[in-house]
């Protein structure tokens, strides 16, 4: 995705290929503050699982890998062409 | 007497004066019904008004509470949002639909009593089903007419279940009823069917992305939720509820994730935010019914816009499926904004709207000890981020640049996606505010640091793993395709089913005609043979058709005598 000229002659910040680099490595750093800062943060949560460290961001992690992984497994079984239903 | 009337009678008496107007009358019209039946209701007091005698039945047409007020509220915001997003089209059977459509909604949340709650279920079935068929195109005929079956059969199921509980009880009143009997079981699935519980779902899917981009707007924000208000009125702390509704939250993210029309993909995360909604009804503590019905007032208004943003694009691009789609927030940048509150309050954000109300539904199972469904629920919230709150921005208007350029959207559709975000932005960021509206007295903080903290980390890991699956090639890409789910048991398998038995049946009938002509023909013709020109009785006629008519009297008397 190099930054081509729109036809109306404007440039987009994030056509260049570098600034989306920076976006996602800034959003890299963020993500480990947010994991380290856990250590300061005191719990209140009644269940055991809520004091482990870092605990709902390892969850949201897991949980969105497992999802996309098993979602595409799905698509073996339960894709069918765009028309299935029309024919 | 106008005290005594429900707010949603003012618009469904108004639909009936749309037709004779023209342009700009009509659009002030349209945008005057829903200010005025809300006018109607803020001066409406607590109680019980709108008596009609039947036969020897009382029926309530106007119950007023903390809790049918505030679904009148948001139905009646929900009606002028709908109002202002569709001021530019033309076509009269929309506005008509939609304003019998909303104002049956209101009327149902306003009933008293079932037989008042099963008219207008019903009315709400018959007139949203207009805003599918304005499509005007085979697939939405065909979407339409599954649907209304479906919701008919709701209404038959309420309608029963009405009756049984009647005979039983000798009440018609639409209070707390539990699963205690035949009666209220049916009613309990009739509320089911349109609540989307898990198998009887698909209506929802099947039916919201056919209809016009308007008329979906609409659709979103009344069906459901009326379900979730009659849920939370009969059923309140009823505990297969729970599991029932952590089904919900949970199932349709993983066909949200490979689902390539995007408003088919809004349709499973409503099912999956309907989940939430009726698992706090389920756990039926005060704090739970007010996150589940905070929770759909939320939904509305954010879902809703998610639902306007797509309009737009479907509206402007011509489509609005992920693999032709990227790039849009070159032409629609503002569309752009406005989608991203709504992914944000949707994903439950801090400071939106999702995040003070979805809470109060995850503190309650907490509160109350439900380990399995409070981690079902968190899965969900970070599932539903992933496909509502990422995938819907990102394949509409970033990722690969699809090369498409459009105009923005019409000005009339902005002004409602920005009314919508500030409200999505406001009940988050004030929610004090938003709280006396609850059924019951909040004492429910979301501002905590670990609560923050806990769901942002939740929220920021799950787009890291979207980032990450996104650069490694591993995410599944957007594909044309079909997703088969339970509508493949009725759209096929019952299709099969009934065709096959019709064959057999056509093959039968055809072998016991042929059987049948055969034997008749043989009759026919051993009749010629003795009795024909040449034949041995026509030799002595008299005597020959005496013998055989005598044969026949005999085999009837015969035959009668057995009777």
């Amino acid at each position: 995705m190099s930054s081509e000229r729109e036809p109306s002659g404007k440039t987009y910040w994030l056509d260049d290929h570098r600034n989306v680099d920076r976006l996602v490595h800034g959003f890299y750093v963020v993500c480990a503050i947010l994991i380290v800062i856990d250590i300061f943060v005191p719990k209140h949560g009644p269940f055991t699982v809520e004091h482990v460290f870092g605990f709902y961001g390892i969850f949201g992690f897991v949980a969105c890998v497992a999802l996309v992984l098993i979602a595409k497994q799905l698509r073996r079984v339960l894709m069918r062409p765009e028309d299935y239903y029309d024919r | 007497m106008i005290a005594e009337l429900s707010p949603g009678l003012i618009l469904i008496v108004g639909a009936l004066l749309v037709p004779l107007l023209r342009g700009t009358v009509r659009g002030v019209f349209l945008l005057a019904l829903p200010v005025v039946a809300f006018v109607h209701l803020l001066t409406l007091p607590f109680g019980e008004f709108g008596q009609i005698k039947l036969l020897d039945l009382t029926l309530i047409t106007l119950r007023v509470d903390k809790l049918s007020l505030l679904f009148g509220y948001i139905f009646l915001i929900a009606a002028f949002l709908a109002a202002i997003y569709a001021l530019h089209v033309r076509d009269t059977m929309q506005h008509v639909a939609g304003l019998i459509y909303a104002g049956s909604a209101i009327c149902a949340a306003f009933a008293g009593d079932l037989v008042t709650l099963f008219i207008f279920w019903e009315g709400i079935a018959i007139a949203s089903v207009f805003l599918i068929w304005a499509s005007r195109n085979e697939r939405a005929y065909r979407a339409g007419m599954r649907y209304i079956v479906i919701h008919i059969g709701s209404g038959v199921l309420l309608l029963a279940g009405l009756l049984l509980h009647y005979h039983a009880t000798g009440s018609l009143a639409f209070d707390q009823l539990g699963l205690v009997s035949p009666g209220t079981a049916l009613i309990f699935l009739a509320f089911g069917v349109k609540c989307a519980f898990p198998f009887l779902h698909n209506w929802l899917q099947d039916a919201y992305p056919e209809a016009t981009v308007t008329g979906t707007v609409l659709l979103s924000s009344f069906t459901t939720k009326v379900a979730v208000y009659a849920l939370a009125r009969g059923f309140a702390g009823t505990e297969i509820l729970v599991p029932i509704g952590a089904a919900m939250t949970a199932f349709p993210i993983f066909y949200a994730v490979i689902e390539n029309d995007l408003r088919r993909v809004l349709a499973y995360s409503l099912n999956n935010q309907l989940g939430f909604m009726v698992c706090g009804i389920g756990i039926g503590t005060e704090l739970a019914l007010n996150g589940a019905v905070a929770h759909a007032f939320a939904d509305i208004l954010f879902k809703g816009l998610l639902f306007m943003s797509m309009g737009a694009v479907l509206f402007r691009a011509g489509t609005v499926k992920g693999s032709e789609l990227g790039g849009l927030y070159k032409s629609m940048p503002w569309t752009a904004g406005f989608c991203i509150v709504g992914a944000a309050s949707i994903s439950a954000f801090p400071l939106f709207s999702g995040f003070v109300t979805k809470s109060m539904v995850i503190a309650a199972a907490m509160e109350k000890g439900y380990f399995w469904t409070w981690l079902v629920l968190l899965f969900a919230s970070a599932g539903v981020f992933h496909h509502a709150g990422i995938k819907i921005p990102y394949f509409a208007f970033f990722a690969h640049d699809s090369g498409k350029r459009c105009e923005e959207a019409p000005w009339n559709m902005l002004i409602a996606m920005a009314i919508a975000a500030v409200f999505c932005v406001g009940i988050g960021s004030f929610p004090s505010l938003f709280y006396p509206l609850l059924p019951f007295k909040v004492d429910f903080f979301p501002y905590s640091l670990d609560h923050v903290v806990g769901q942002v980390q939740l929220l920021f890991l799950s787009a890291l793993a979207f980032t990450l699956l996104m650069r490694t090639g591993i995410y599944p890409p957007e594909l044309r395709s079909t997703n088969l789910d339970f509508d493949w048991f009725y759209r096929r398998l019952g299709r099969a089913l009934a065709e096959g038995v019709g064959r057999a049946a056509d093959a039968a009938w055809g072998g016991l005609m042929h059987e049948t002509s055969r034997a008749v023909c043989a009759l026919v013709s051993s009749v010629q043979r003795y009795h024909g020109p040449d034949g041995i009785l026509a030799r002595t006629w008299p005597t020959g058709s005496m013998a055989f008519w005598t044969t026949i009297m005999l085999a009837a008397y015969l035959v009668l005598s057995y009777l």
